[in-house]
């Protein structure tokens, strides 16, 4: 008795089987505002590099340009240097809350649309159709043994989406590089090692998410399905099934008459196999339900084609799908207090954002003691401190710029080189100066005394700052701990 | 009868062994560790075959692919060099007081200048010039030898009591250790010699020491210690002192002095090296 318990005990497994998904393909409202996302997505993708901004000469006429050899990242008429990165997290801060917003009005809009994921795996499904057919025909083509007509067939798709993968690959790096540049070194095959590296990397990417990985990206690598849930609330769009209206589901019968105790699914299927994440919409709201709503051009389809109302499944809330099961009408409710809070936070950290650009400086300055010596002591017994003062001209001209002291009494500044009231720094770039600065012994308190270093642009005033260290002897035995 | 080799709870089949009563069960390595390693071993082969790998008592593997991580370097090393050739060739041409007034050949003078000096120089005028005791500082503004950019590019071209036929060079007579003063009379001509610095000491001896300083040391550190750049004779005015400036060192410099000695760096350095030096040194903080 006891050992017929103890082999039912089976060890259950964490591993779930990866099941194929054929989706079939489907046409309606949903499936134009996909392709029209896609079409504008892709354009934007891969035109977006070759737009030209001219910036005077000798310098990169490319609107879109992340220069790393030269440290510089161009969008438009903004330049940002690498310590000016946080406009990246800026950017990044306002993608995030503007997905908050979407995903509170209107669910997963951004998995379903426009996220490069679903854009690229429906690109690498609509080519997987082309050449292999619909569903139907992909199920029977798989199951077949190998043969010629079966190895051309999966031979030219992999080709093709190889050839959009390298093109995809392709497109990223001219971001990164002058787009006319790096294509003739391509169309010539010499690109850099760098270059043909990236090219790889995205076009490995591609083809494996895209073509192999797909609906298992948004099921288990994406952290985002994960916690998009938290913006929901009973008021959020949703593709939902109304179940109060199409439960209880059976399949419908020629020529006879559905019965008042019927709901109007007839449980085709249809909607399921229409899913290109493979679920089924009529178990409600789940993790792997991207929101595309193909599901709902299919059930439309097939409720105009039995006489039904249309919008079985739909875009519509919780509330008023309960509302409208209760026989009561639906409102739709777009000001809660959770959308305003996230339009709020939006508008707060895009006038940030402009409020920084806006008042950007075009100069920074930048000064290191020497380490050593920390302090020199001249002949006629006054204290010495050599400095590196880089002043960075952010302007596209080249800039002059006067430097001062505060700080110290009597203290005399000197540059090497170069007349301290006229420190010229050529356009777009760091001028390195060594500055020697002197004051008296008997002004020094401290062994450590604060000073400020100003630079101030001779022809607009601007001026930067930069707090530093004058070393001096340590005095009577010394007073001072640091 | 349960098979021997099954394990009723798991259904998995063990080893077969058995110790005290305890079967194991036989666990495979999982499938996808397998692959990895023997992806592993082929990535090794293919490397083994690809790029150097063996080493052998005379010479190794080469590879198929020729690459040597030598050649590597001495092509980059190469490239780096024909980059800065534009700039070396600008200051080969020239002179130091024109490389002092271009901004741009002047960054590109410190930047070759520092390199050079943490190299040859640093190990007894300290990184940054800083000196060490006996060893002058360069980030000052007394110069026992000229601090022109022209002084300075002699000093470091033929340095000081060097072997060089060009160097400059200075003796200072052992006064004590030679018996040309008694050691009261050295004392009182230090006395003088700190009087000249500001430092109070009895107006009696410092006369007496300026008689002796008249005659035995003006020749050198001229009227009134000021001293004399052309012979090397340090200025005793000031507050620098490269062989201590309290009474005692003044005294043992007096009875036996310490001559210091620079080699020249002409011809252990080139002629470029030797100018970006001169620059370095003059913007270290005192260049005249």
């Amino acid at each position: 008795m006891k050992a017929d318990v103890v082999q039912q005990v089976k060890p259950s497994s964490l591993y779930a089987e990866h099941v194929k998904i054929y989706p079939q393909r489907i046409f309606g409202r949903f499936r134009v505002i996909k392709w029209s996302a896609l079409g504008a997505l892709l354009a934007i993708y891969y035109l977006a590099p070759w737009l030209r901004w001219d910036r005077g000469p000798g310098r990169p006429d490319q609107a879109l340009l992340i220069d790393m050899p030269a440290r510089r990242a161009y969008f438009f008429w903004i330049e940002i240097w690498p310590q000016e990165v946080y406009y990246l997290a800026g950017l990044l801060i306002l993608g995030a809350i503007g997905l908050f917003l979407a995903t509170s009005l209107l669910g997963r809009v951004w998995c379903g649309f426009t996220c490069p994921q679903t854009v690229w795996t429906d690109l690498f499904m609509q080519v997987e159709r082309w050449i292999e057919g619909d569903r139907n025909a992909r199920l029977k083509l798989d199951k077949e043994p190998l043969s010629f007509r079966k190895l051309r067939l999966k031979a030219s798709k992999h080709f093709l989406w190889l050839i959009i993968a390298l093109l995809t690959g392709g497109a990223w790096v001219m971001y990164f590089n002058d787009a006319p540049t790096l294509a003739r070194d391509l169309v010539h095959l010499r690109p850099s090692l760098t270059q043909v590296g990236f090219i790889g990397l995205f076009t490995a990417t591609t083809y494996l998410l895209a073509g192999w990985a797909r609906e298992q990206v948004c099921i288990y690598m994406c952290p985002w399905p994960r916690f998009q849930g938290a913006m929901f609330d009973e008021h959020t769009l949703l593709v939902t099934y109304e179940g109060w209206r199409g439960e209880p589901r059976g399949h419908a019968k020629k020529g006879v008459e559905r019965l008042a105790s019927q709901g109007d699914c007839i449980d085709c299927g249809l909607c399921v196999r229409v899913c290109p994440t493979g679920v089924d919409i009529r178990n409600g709201q789940q993790l792997a339900c991207i929101g595309c709503g193909l599901c709902i051009d299919a059930c439309n389809s097939v409720m105009a084609k039995i006489e039904r109302p249309l919008e079985l499944i739909t875009y519509d809330s919780l509330s008023n799908s309960a509302a409208r099961a209760a026989g009561k009408p639906a409102r739709f409710k777009f000001v809660r207090t959770r959308t305003i809070i996230y339009a709020l936070a939006l508008i707060l950290v895009t006038a940030a954002m402009l409020f920084t650009l806006g008042t950007r400086a075009t100069m920074a300055v930048s000064a290191q003691g020497d380490r050593s010596p920390l302090f020199v002591r001249l002949g006629d017994g006054e204290i010495q401190n050599g400095f590196t003062v880089k002043i960075s001209n952010k302007n596209p001209a080249a800039m002059e710029y006067r430097l001062t002291v505060e700080g110290l009494h009597d203290a005399t500044l000197k540059v090497i080189g170069a007349d301290p009231q006229a420190l010229r720094v050529a356009p777009d770039s760091v001028g390195t100066f060594r500055v020697l600065l002197k004051a008296p012994l008997k002004d020094l308190e401290h062994k450590r005394n604060d000073i400020t270093i100003r630079a101030v642009n001779v022809a607009t005033g601007e001026e930067s700052h930069h707090e530093a260290i004058f070393n001096a002897p340590e005095r009577n035995g010394g007073d001072d701990h640091d | 009868m349960t098979d021997i080799n099954k394990d009723a709870l798991t259904g998995k089949s063990t080893t077969g062994h058995e110790w005290d009563g305890i079967q194991e069960l036989n666990t495979p390595l999982p499938k996808w560790w397998l692959t990895v390693f023997y992806a592993c071993i082929a990535f090794a082969v293919l490397w083994w075959v690809l790029y150097p790998a063996i080493p052998f008592v005379h010479g190794y593997t080469k590879g198929l692919l020729g690459y040597n991580s030598h050649a590597t370097y001495e092509q980059e090393a190469a490239a780096a060099a024909d980059a800065q050739r534009v700039w070396l060739d600008k200051i080969a041409a020239a002179s130091t007081e024109q490389i002092n007034s271009d901004p741009e050949l002047l960054n590109f003078a410190m930047g070759g200048g520092k390199a050079l000096f943490n190299e040859n120089c640093a190990a007894c005028h300290a990184p940054g010039g800083a000196g060490r005791p006996n060893f002058p500082v360069l980030a000052d503004d007394d110069w026992l030898w000229g601090g022109s950019l022209a002084a300075i590019e002699q000093t470091v071209r033929h340095g000081i009591r060097a072997t060089d036929p060009d160097t400059r060079t200075n003796i200072m007579p052992n006064f004590g250790a030679d018996g040309i003063l008694k050691p009261e009379e050295i004392a009182d001509v230090a006395n003088y010699v700190l009087s000249l610095s500001g430092q109070t000491t009895d107006p009696a001896i410092v006369e007496r020491g300026a008689k002796i300083f008249a005659d035995n040391c003006v020749a050198c550190h001229a009227e009134g210690g000021k001293g004399n750049p052309e012979l090397g004779a340090p200025n005793l005015t000031d507050q620098i002192w490269l062989h201590g400036g309290d009474m005692p060192a003044i005294v043992a410099q007096i009875t036996k002095p310490r001559h210091g000695v620079m080699p020249a760096w002409q011809g252990r350095l080139s002629d470029t090296q030797i100018k970006m030096l001169a620059v370095y040194v003059h913007a270290l903080g005192g260049g005249q």
